[in-house]
């Protein structure tokens, strides 16, 4: 089992290296980086490359460590004891497995995605320290230990708004998906738009980097909103030219929404544009 | 080696256990690197290192200890050279002969030294010649010139292909630590002050209070709801605004607005300089407007956590000396005010924004830090975090 990268994913080659070592040591791989990177999707192409099945644990801020283990569904057993019904009582049934139990007890080794751990509470990663070391836990309403016959493949993303404890760290190996460079980022087009024209490209890049490189905005974009602003470039037919034409009325480039997602930031740009012209024309 | 590698990484100040020490032996085992430098520094960077902060540090110290350097360049070694000496403007082509020349200039040491030296010396930019550090000469610092041995500074592309080391080249250097902080980051450390309660209306099923009802009442469904759980910590936050803290609005602004989003018990108030009788909450009406310190006193009870905001730079006499204000003629002194609060608050911290290695230039800043028994910590997010746990305690 060897990951190295997809038709639809180009990983470079420290990621590469990661997914490698995680996959051979079974430990954990925590992915964090700048959001739309490619951090959740990077689980979904490991598991098609590796061809396991993926089992997907969407964190929230309530989500509680205990969910993914099992809930003891006691409401609907005290109701089934008061109409009387046979299964209340074997506490079995009242049993919800959670994912990392499903992950565990897959039939074939399975990839499990813990997506953005930091939206818990803090304490969350604490409680599961044991879980994904030794990948077992310990069922108290039936009394049966829960272990994982082929220990999954973990990948956990975070954006970064909570620190993880030091004790939860040691446990995973860590990557940081940096952003992209023009080389790496034609190649992702390539993947996913093989037919866009190449000068089309250029200067959508152009652009792309320009806005990138514009101090003081709140949101940068990223490179899942490069490939929206493309789609739509595609799709609304636009030539090269409307995008290199300087000189028209319009500042800002077009469909520039699928870019900047908030009106400080477009305000933002058009006066920078707005400045740039007026300098070009003295 | 590695042991060498582990043992530097964690004089560097990254934070390694042996337990990570052991995955990389036996990630080397399992043959995950390939016998790849490449693999393996990207192999090693994955399992060492946890926090993209680090990866700096890890960078140099994997240069260090695996490309044979002497030493770990101090911090302020690259910071302190002005990119203008480094502007590219030329390059110097050299011939064979003057190559092999500079080839016998002497070892890394020698070269290290000189340029402590040299940087001592040297105060202008300079270009050219074969001594000052700046662009394309054949002097061994400086960016753009040939000399093979040289220590590459400033320099975006791997010219020659030839320095012993890249210090630029160190990719998440802008990742480290103690740098400026944005609201995100702000409301996470302020996460750090939190103390639930559960109070309001009761919106959540309390599942052993149902049971053991439900039990009670001889086996019928009684359901029991609790409130839900919210943060209880209330938070005072006193500004100083104005005159020497206007350089530092920006910082003060995203802690302002990330406290105001975190906490939903925060009451703030502005004031000039040093805290004295008087407080205000609008800074446009401030000298009409305004808040008597002695009623936020008894106003707020002592539960409330303080925090002070403010560079705490001012002449001495503001704080210690009745009328010692800049502003209007104050009856008592800043300290004796400041002190009530203290006397006052169990918590009480003082964040400054002036970066702390200046505090010791600025007698205000040390009698302030005395006065708050040394709970005055520095505006970044490190100090943001050991400020919160001092106002956890």
């Amino acid at each position: 089992m060897k990951f190295t990268g997809t038709d639809s994913y180009v990983a470079s080659d420290d990621l590469r290296v990661a997914v490698n070592a995680a996959i051979a040591l079974q430990r954990p791989l925590l992915i964090k980086g700048e959001p739309g990177t490619g951090k959740t999707v990077l689980a979904h192409e490991v598991a098609r490359a590796i061809g396991a099945p993926l089992i997907e644990w969407h964190i929230k801020s309530t989500t509680k460590a205990q969910q993914g283990l099992y809930e003891y569904d006691a409401v609907s057993r005290l109701r089934d004891s008061q109409l009387g019904d046979e299964r209340v009582k074997d506490i079995k049934h009242y049993i919800k497995r959670g994912k990392l139990w499903d992950a565990f007890t897959a039939a074939e080794r399975p990839v499990l995605l813990i997506d953005e751990i930091d939206k818990a509470d803090i304490e969350f990663p604490n409680d599961l320290l044991l879980e994904l070391d030794r990948m077992e836990f310990y069922v108290y309403e039936t009394q049966e230990v829960i272990k994982a016959e082929q220990r999954p493949v973990v990948m956990i993303t975070s954006n970064n708004e909570k620190e993880l404890p030091d004790a939860f760290l040691r446990r995973c190996f860590f990557h940081y998906i940096r952003f992209p460079d023009r080389e790496i980022m034609t190649q992702i087009v390539d993947v996913h738009f093989p037919e866009l024209q190449r000068n089309l490209l250029r200067e959508a890049l152009n652009i792309f980097y320009d806005i990138r490189e514009v101090p003081g905005l709140k949101k940068k974009p990223s490179t899942s909103e490069l490939l929206d602003w493309l789609k739509l470039l595609m799709v609304e037919d636009m030539s090269p030219d409307a995008l290199r034409s300087k000189d028209s009325k319009q500042l800002i480039p077009p469909l520039h929404g699928a870019l900047l997602k908030n009106e400080q930031d477009v305000h933002l740009f058009e006066r920078l544009a707005f400045m740039a012209r007026r300098e070009q024309r003295q | 080696m590695f042991v060498n590698f582990f043992l530097e990484l964690r004089q560097a100040k990254v934070p390694v256990s042996i337990k990570e020490y052991l995955a990389l032996m036996e990630a080397m085992d399992k043959h995950v690197a390939d016998y790849s430098v490449d693999n393996f520094y990207y192999l090693s960077r994955s399992v060492l290192v946890k926090d993209e902060r680090n990866l700096d540090k890890f960078d140099r110290v994997f240069g260090h200890v695996f490309k044979g350097l002497e030493a770990l360049p101090p911090e302020g070694a690259t910071a302190e050279i002005p990119e203008e000496w480094l502007r590219k403007l030329a390059e110097k082509l050299l011939t064979d002969e003057e190559k092999a020349q500079i080839e016998a200039m002497g070892g890394w040491e020698k070269l290290m030294e000189t340029l402590k030296k040299r940087l001592e010396e040297q105060q202008k930019r300079h270009q050219g010649g074969s001594k000052w550090i700046g662009t394309a000469g054949t002097s061994p610092f400086g960016a753009y010139g040939f000399n093979p041995e040289g220590v590459r500074i400033g320099q975006d592309k791997n010219r020659e292909g030839r320095a012993v080391k890249v210090w630029d080249k160190r990719e998440y250097k802008n990742l480290d630590d103690t740098v400026e902080i944005g609201t995100r980051n702000i409301k996470l450390a302020l996460r750090r002050l939190r103390k639930f309660a559960r109070e309001g209306a009761e919106v959540e099923l309390d599942m052993p209070d149902t049971i053991r009802s439900t039990a009670r009442n001889a086996g019928y469904l009684d359901i029991k709801m609790i409130p839900e759980r919210r943060n209880k910590v209330k938070l005072l936050l006193l500004f100083d605004i104005g005159g020497s803290m206007d350089a530092h609005i920006r910082v003060c602004e995203e802690l302002f607005s990330a406290a105001r989003s975190e906490f939903k018990h925060l009451e703030f108030f502005y004031f000039h300089n040093c805290l004295y009788e008087k407080l205000w909450k609008d800074n446009r009406r401030r000298h009409v407007d305004t808040f008597s310190t002695a009623e936020l006193l008894h106003t707020y009870p002592p539960d409330y956590k303080v925090i002070f905001v403010g560079d705490a730079s001012m002449s001495p006499y503001e704080i210690a000396y009745p009328g010692g204000s800049v502003e209007h003629w104050n009856e008592e002194a800043g300290q004796v005010w400041i002190q009530r609060v203290a006397d006052t608050y169990r918590s009480v911290v003082w964040l400054n924004p002036v970066p702390e290695r200046h505090w010791s230039y600025t007698p205000s800043i040390q009698l302030l830090q005395q006065l708050s028994s040394n709970r005055m910590f520095p505006l970044t997010l490190g100090g943001l975090d050991s400020a919160m746990k001092e106002l956890n305690k």
